[in-house]
């Protein structure tokens, strides 16, 4: 058997996990590993500029592809620093394996240099964690790690490697395991079939039904199956913030995003429902509102492969256990053996309804905002106009804010995994990042990051990992020289004080420090350039391009939930209530 | 109500720091906690008490279950058990008269007095937390100068039991 050293080892298993791609930074408690990673071709490494950055392009790379990412990080302000994305990638679900440097073991406990308890300052982030002790065990650690960040609800996984561990003069044999199994992990995929049958039956005979569906569709691919259902039995879909793409957004039977900041029609639509088939979604309080007052009619259907999840905040009548491709599978296979259809006069009157909302109060039907002209350019415009000089067809990355929001509402995603946003941490400085893996999965196509000035200055630094690496992304600024989202919660709740969050006269010059970097920088300050400059962005494939559009700062983001009230109490401008 | 609830653990670095870390993070208070390896020196039994009503009680073994060292997790509280905890209390005995009342005492509370010296008692005693409690009231006046409670450890009656 080969003799390897733990350095060694860490590279060849990431190999043979299937590894291409590795985002980090190196620093002393990861030197052997990264000494290793030099002699050989197989694992590509990607120097950030910030270990934050290399978490987040991590999980950018994996929304974008449904792959395991990878990050490696040094010891104590390494792994702090990768600590966000972590965090991040934990609440979204996303498949990571973090690798960090430790100081050696006979270090631990000293206040060695960069020390920190990386698995204790992780723990309540991670899906699960380890310190690898012997070379001999990194093998076999990192094929669990890669199996529990993928499997049942993924999530990262932090595997912390002291550096006596990776030495180079200490040689072990080996060898990859075949298979993973352990016996204090085994996550239910399939759905238990009495409870699916029940949740067909019930699902055939609603009136008002509504399909709502999370970001569990999107991670498990599910997006199909999802598909299938809904219009085999013409039923309206709603998606959450992160389940956008599951059902595509230009077809009739989506009636947009819920919660927040979701139409009128879908919020609507969930407090009048008979019936609420919720897949892989979690009722998070950004979607249900008051929860007392959430959707008082409905038989809830909860499938979900975490069973946490499920009853966790609002009481599931018919819960199902497993993931959503094999549940969505067995129920179309259910649909099939009974006889059953759907009560196809209240549907369609249920429809007409909906279709009613959606006229009267929707933002597809009619443009809810005014309209932009000369020096004011609204926000919602600039997505529209992204979302054509696009097809409609490019990968979407944000940030944080009112431009999260707006894009979500505005870039119709008609596919799964094109919209790449942190929705349950809600990182600022995320979009940047997480642009450069998507592109890196998919160098063809395009990417765009769509941001504040707020938000990008959270991570600008990786425009020059952009430049070593040619990642050609583009990034639409929504300038609008504030907080945008704390300013509308000032103006909403604090009677327009805007406690500290203006810039005044502080910003950068966008353009020359793209330039700077080397990128293409275009500023856009009238509404009638903006759809040729951003023709002139997306034409110029081989470059980063910066656009830098100044926004009307007191645009805010409508419909907006009330507080305290139940999914249909909205705000639908700032002087409508619904 | 209060709640037993028993876990079967890998026994491995950090396991135990993710249990009572998963309590702190959800807002869960645990009362009593004991934790010790069993007959298979792999596994860790380990357990802990707390309050809360069903709907919280199922959470908790849901968010136990789902941690990757915890291989079975089960609320005794919902079935037939046993529950036992090991007390050991040290009293001012000094007066002849004391001395007499605390040794009729531990009687009827079936507990020992396993350490003697001219001026205390140390009392050793067994039993659910309730009898425990009720020994602590009954000599209180008396003067008790420290108590060591092991936590609660259970068992569920008949045929069931908790094993890999």
């Amino acid at each position: 058997m080969e003799r390897l050293s733990g350095g060694e080892i860490v590279i060849r298993a990431l190999k043979d996990a299937g590894v291409k791609h590795v985002w980090g930074y190196p620093g002393g408690a990861a030197l052997h590993i990264y000494d290793a990673l030099y002699r050989q071709e197989d694992v590509h490494h990607l120097l950030v500029r910030h270990e934050q950055a290399a978490v987040h392009a991590a999980d950018g790379f994996s929304r974008a592809t449904g792959e395991v990412g990878t990050a490696l990080v040094t010891s104590g302000p390494g792994a702090t620093n990768a600590i966000t994305g972590i965090a991040t990638a934990y609440m979204d679900s996303i498949p990571l394996v973090v690798i960090s440097g430790q100081v050696p073991k006979i270090k631990i406990g000293q206040d060695a240099f960069q020390e920190t308890d990386m698995v204790g300052v992780s723990r309540p982030i991670v899906k699960h964690s380890f310190l690898v002790t012997h070379a001999e065990d990194i093998a076999e650690t990192i094929a669990k790690a890669y199996y529990i960040a993928s499997t049942g609800r993924p999530g990262p996984v932090v595997v912390d490697i002291p550096k006596d561990v990776t030495d180079p003069n200490y040689k072990v044999p080996y060898e990859w395991p075949s298979s993973v199994k352990m016996r204090s992990y085994q996550p239910t995929n399939k759905g238990h079939r009495g409870q699916v049958k029940r949740a067909v039956k019930t699902l055939l005979s609603a009136k008002k039904p509504v399909i709502y569906s999370g970001g569990g569709v999107v991670l498990d691919n599910a997006s199909e199956q999802l598909i299938e259902l809904a219009q085999r039995l013409n039923y309206p879909v709603t998606h959450t913030l992160m389940g956008l793409g599951a059902y595509p957004a230009t077809d009739r039977q989506f009636i947009g995003m819920l919660g927040m900041h979701g139409t009128f029609e879908a919020n609507t639509a969930m407090h009048e429902a008979d019936v609420i088939f919720a897949v892989g979604a979690r009722f998070d309080d950004r979607v249900t509102n008051d929860l007392d007052k959430f959707c008082p009619n409905a038989t809830i259907i909860h499938i979900d492969v975490d069973p946490t999840s499920i009853s966790k905040n609002i009481n599931a009548h018919i819960p199902v256990v497993g993931t959503c491709t094999s549940v969505l599978n067995e129920m179309l296979s259910i649909v099939d053996e009974l006889a059953t259809e759907p009560d196809a006069q209240a549907i369609k009157d249920w429809w007409v309804k909906i279709d009613q909302w959606r006229a009267d109060k929707g933002i597809y039907t009619a443009s809810r905002y005014e309209p932009s002209s000369g020096d004011v350019i609204k926000p919602q415009d600039v997505i529209k106009a992204l979302y054509k000089a696009t097809d409609g067809d490019a990968f979407v990355t944000s940030d944080v804010g009112q431009h999260q929001m707006f894009a979500a509402q505005y870039y119709l995603f008609d596919k799964p995994r094109r919209w790449i946003n942190s929705g349950g941490l809600g990182t600022m400085g995320f979009g940047l990042p997480a642009a450069m893996g998507a592109q890196l999965a998919h160098p063809e196509a395009t990417v765009a990051c769509v941001t504040g000035e707020g938000s990008i200055q959270m991570c600008i630094q990786e425009l020059s990992t952009c430049s070593q690496y040619n990642l050609p992304i583009k990034i639409i600024n929504l300038n609008n020289s504030a907080l945008g989202m704390v300013r509308q919660w000032q103006d909403m709740n604090y009677s327009s004080r805007y406690s500290q969050s203006l810039y005044e006269d502080s910003l950068p010059d966008f353009v020359a420090l793209a330039e700077a970097y080397g990128h293409v920088g275009i500023k856009v300050t009238r509404y009638e350039d903006l759809e040729e400059k951003m023709r002139e962005c997306f034409a110029l494939k081989d470059r980063v391009v910066f656009m830098d559009i100044c926004v009307d700062k007191s645009e805010h983001v409508y419909p907006m939930q009330i507080p305290g009230g139940s999914m249909g109490d909205l705000y639908l401008s700032k002087a409508e209530k619904s | 109500m209060k709640r037993i609830i028993s876990i079967l653990l890998e026994n491995e670095f950090g396991a135990l720091s993710r249990v009572v870390g998963l309590f702190a993070q959800r807002g869960y208070n645990i009362d009593t906690l004991t934790v010790a390896p069993t007959d298979d020196d792999t596994l860790s039994r380990l357990t802990l008490t707390t309050q809360g009503d069903d709907q919280m009680a199922e959470q908790i073994v849901k968010q136990l279950h789902k941690l990757i060292d915890t291989i079975k997790v089960v609320d005794l509280t919902v079935g037939a058990h046993i529950e036992r905890e090991l007390m050991l209390v040290k009293i001012k005995a000094s007066e002849p008269d004391v001395r007499a009342e605390l040794k009729s005492s531990v009687e009827i509370f079936r507990g020992h007095i396993v350490d003697v010296t001219a001026s205390t008692y140390t009392v050793q005693l067994t039993g659910d937390s309730d009898k425990l409690d009720a020994f602590i009231d009954a000599v209180r006046e008396i003067g008790i100068m420290e108590v060591v409670r092991s936590g609660v450890s259970g068992i569920s009656r008949g045929d069931k039991f908790l094993r890999v």
